[in-house]
């Protein structure tokens, strides 16, 4: 027996690219504005690598200029992108009518990934590659659009087989995906629910996990109860341990606490992976170098975070897990529990009235 | 002393905080109501997600106090699972 210690639809969308460009430098203003109700497509181009570390140029290359169709081009020689590129084109592409989605003919090698992965099922398009090909099996999660919590405990039970994953390796991986679904399932009103895909890679010997919604930002969520003025000062506030859109109160409401990104933060931090979100024009990510030991303060880790990005109408995330270096999911609960012990005290601390002394 | 078996509500991995609230709601505050303990029985259960224990017992400690840990057992929890009960219950008393 064990007792704890006692103590005393709208869908917001997408900026155009161009007014994104023309707004940025004037934060909480015109940077976030956000169109409800409108729906705004794009263009965007596949490149031959786009992984977290360097995901920054396929960012800054969409266009979301054209409202009407899904414009899909790639490089013509290979394409490899980390599944949370592929969960933003999905979300992108699942509110477009198929006929208005044009894919340029693939004729990369590497194309057939795109097809396995299940996007051109997802958008209700044809690829053009012949689908006779022999499609390895691989350890990967298709696309799969998640709508309520019962959709989330049944994809959770699937992943486990789908990535062959080692009883120890689980912890990790299904406790990040529950949060982060979670979150967008209680906080993001997305009209496209979330969209997750996952891929094991065996040279590095990595998870990669990506969870992309339309809904209405962080931003928008941490404002309810925080004046955050731009999407990035957002961000920081959410990846903050006890921070939530929900209250001010400290330990939050009777159903959130607002500990789900940092927890994710820091399962990525510890086993120096990356991990990256954006929403609005913002992104923070999390670089791989620098000590594990965690920090309160996503700013006071080794990271890099750009604010001119087109703006995401909604949360992109991507994480890495590194299954040879998972560290023991038992430690990394201590340091969470001392670290996030010391967040709390810090807050009540700042909130102490001073004494004046005449 | 009413005992609940998690492992029959929410399967190995307790992570749905719809069903946590609900057996907080209709069976938990209840028993505690009458001045009854109660047993939370994690047997099987392999993890939690801090969450679910969050809705699970957050409110409880908010709206009773500290104390009403004298009256909450967790069984046959994990070295994990206890942990992350660990956390939540340290940041609730922590934060009142």
């Amino acid at each position: 027996m064990f007792s704890p210690l006692r103590y005393g639809n709208v869908i917001y969308q997408l900026i155009l690219l161009k007014l994104a460009n023309l707004f940025t430098g004037i934060p909480g203003k015109l940077t976030n504005i956000l169109i409800p109700g409108k729906l705004v497509h794009m263009k965007l181009y596949l490149p031959n690598s786009a992984f977290i570390g360097n995901i920054d140029p396929f960012l800054k290359s969409i266009d979301f200029s054209d409202n009407n169709k899904l414009e899909i081009a790639a490089n013509e020689k290979w394409i490899a992108v980390h599944p949370v590129v592929l969960s933003m084109v999905a979300a992108l592409g699942l509110p477009v009518k198929p006929e208005n989605i044009k894919c340029e003919k693939l004729t990369a090698k590497s194309a057939h990934y795109l097809q396995r992965m299940g996007l051109f099922n997802f958008l209700g398009t044809k690829s053009g590659l012949k689908t006779e090909e022999h499609e390895p099996a691989g350890r990967f999660v298709p696309l799969t659009k998640i709508n309520n919590s019962d959709e989330l405990s049944n994809f959770i039970k699937d992943i486990i087989p789908l990535l062959h994953l080692q009883p120890f390796q689980v912890d990790p991986i299904r406790y990040v995906v529950s949060e982060l679904v979670r979150n967008v399932i209680e906080h993001s009103a997305s009209p496209t629910g979330a969209i997750v895909s996952a891929q094991y890679y065996k040279k590095s010997n990595r998870i990669a996990i990506g969870i992309v919604d339309t809904g209405v930002g962080i931003k928008k969520t941490i404002n309810q109860s925080y004046a955050a003025a731009t999407h990035l000062e957002a961000i920081r506030l959410a990846l903050i341990p006890g921070i939530t859109g929900t209250t001010k109160r400290e330990g939050g409401t009777e159903y959130n606490a607002g500990a789900g990104l940092f927890f994710i933060k820091s399962i990525a931090k510890v086993n120096h992976d990356f991990f990256m979100i954006y929403s609005g024009n913002a992104m923070y990510k999390l670089l791989k170098t620098g000590p594990n030991k965690l920090r309160v303060d996503p700013y006071d880790d080794k990271h890099s975070k750009s604010e001119n990005l087109p703006c995401w109408g909604g949360t992109v995330v991507g994480v890495d897990i590194s299954l040879d270096e998972t560290k023991e999911f038992s430690t990394l609960l201590d340091l969470i529990r001392e670290i996030y012990s010391k967040a709390v005290k810090e807050r009540r601390k700042a909130k102490y009235r001073k004494p004046k002394f005449i | 002393m009413k005992t609940i078996k998690l492992f029959e509500r929410v399967g190995s991995f307790a992570e749905n905080k719809d069903i946590a609230r609900e057996l907080r709601i209709k069976e938990i505050i209840p028993t505690l109501k009458k001045n009854e303990s109660i047993i939370l029985d994690f047997k099987n259960i392999d993890a939690a997600t801090q969450s679910f224990v969050h809705a699970l017992i957050s409110d409880l400690i908010r709206k009773y106090g500290n104390e009403i840990l004298d009256k909450i057992e967790f069984k046959s929890c994990n070295e994990n699972v206890q942990k992350i009960v660990m956390i939540v219950t340290d940041y609730m008393q922590e934060g009142q």
